[in-house]
């Protein structure tokens, strides 16, 4: 009884140890999404610059759809900019952007200058609709199913690794999930 | 003397917390203006994440310091300010952590930690008595 009081702060040291060596490997700024499995918020866009069209909860139409939060000041963006072309471009999948405080023109500008990946684009200018979507930075990206829920957030930019290995095992999941139209 | 009180003053300023709430974001109500302070010291900013938004310089806090005031004109209670934005963030975005459940470990360890130091305490200072006697015998 004396010895196993003797090593108790010893236990109780490499216990608590192991706990924050575990807490050290995770990415503290990766928070769980509080909208998993919750309907789409509802909005409704006006158009960036130059752009006819703006985005609103309601063009889903049930499909299943990424809906990708950017701005031309965001850093990252511009990592998965190539890739978010290239799903726009061989993918079956309605990519939706959202330009998320940008000045007047900027995201038209830099879209023009990279090229467009998205189907439609809403310009949330004052950063409401990203507050209803929880948002905790740019680039975002929303994983949305047939019946308008959300099913996945992915923080930061979609690398190819990360389409490979997260987004794009996600949407064929939903796919074959089934239901309503294909 | 002087040199050490004008170091004194100036290190008390550079401790004052840094304001982040920016003029234009004022309330004309000071009264709903106390309000929308005392909720912002409870919210997280997530981009920094061990401020309150109230502290925090970063765009998104100051969206959200706006919000906070747009959701109290509108007439909400201070919990339903807060509760509209642990819908979206959940309730990551408390800087004090809710006691429910899940956190109910968090909140009882302190005292059962206190408990139990205390017990070994008693228990040690019981055997040390009954050493001391063993020993005037």
């Amino acid at each position: 009884m004396g010895r196993l009081l003797f090593i108790a702060p010893l236990v109780v040291f490499l216990l608590l140890g192991a706990y924050f060596a575990i807490g050290l490997t995770r990415d503290p700024s990766h928070i769980p999404s509080a909208l998993i499995d919750k309907p789409l918020p509802a909005f409704d866009l006006p158009a960036i610059e130059g752009y006819d069209r703006g985005l609103s909860s309601n063009d889903l139409g049930g499909k299943i759809a990424l809906i990708n939060f950017f701005g031309s000041w965001c850093v990252s963006c511009v990592i998965e900019h190539p890739v978010l072309m290239e799903i726009a471009a061989k993918e079956d999948v309605l990519l939706v952007g959202i330009d998320w405080k940008d000045k007047p023109g900027d995201g038209a500008r830099w879209l023009e200058r990279r090229g467009d990946p998205y189907a439609l684009i809403g310009d949330d200018a004052d950063g409401r609709t990203a507050l209803d979507f929880g948002i905790t930075g740019a680039p975002e990206t929303f994983i949305i199913d047939r019946n308008g829920r959300i099913r996945y957030r992915y923080q930061g930019p979609i690398t190819e690794d990360v389409w490979r290995d997260i987004i794009n095992p996600l949407l064929g999941q939903l796919k074959r999930d089934g239901g309503g139209d294909a | 003397m002087r040199k050490f009180f004008t170091l004194l003053v100036l290190a008390l300023i550079a401790l004052t917390p840094a304001m982040a709430v920016e003029p234009d974001e004022l309330l004309d109500d000071p009264a709903m203006e106390e309000r929308a302070r005392e909720i912002s010291k409870q919210l997280r900013c997530v981009v920094c994440q061990s401020q309150s938004i109230d502290d925090s310089n970063a765009p998104l806090a100051k969206d959200m310091r706006l919000l906070v005031r747009e959701r109290l004109l509108k007439g909400d209670s201070d919990d339903q300010v807060i509760a509209f934005l642990v819908e979206r963030y959940g309730d990551y975005i408390l800087l004090k952590p809710p006691v429910q459940s899940n956190t109910i470990f968090l909140w009882a360890a302190p005292i059962i930690i206190f408990l139990l130091a205390g017990v070994m305490a008693v228990l040690y200072l019981l055997r040390m008595r009954r050493l001391d006697d063993e020993m005037a015998d």
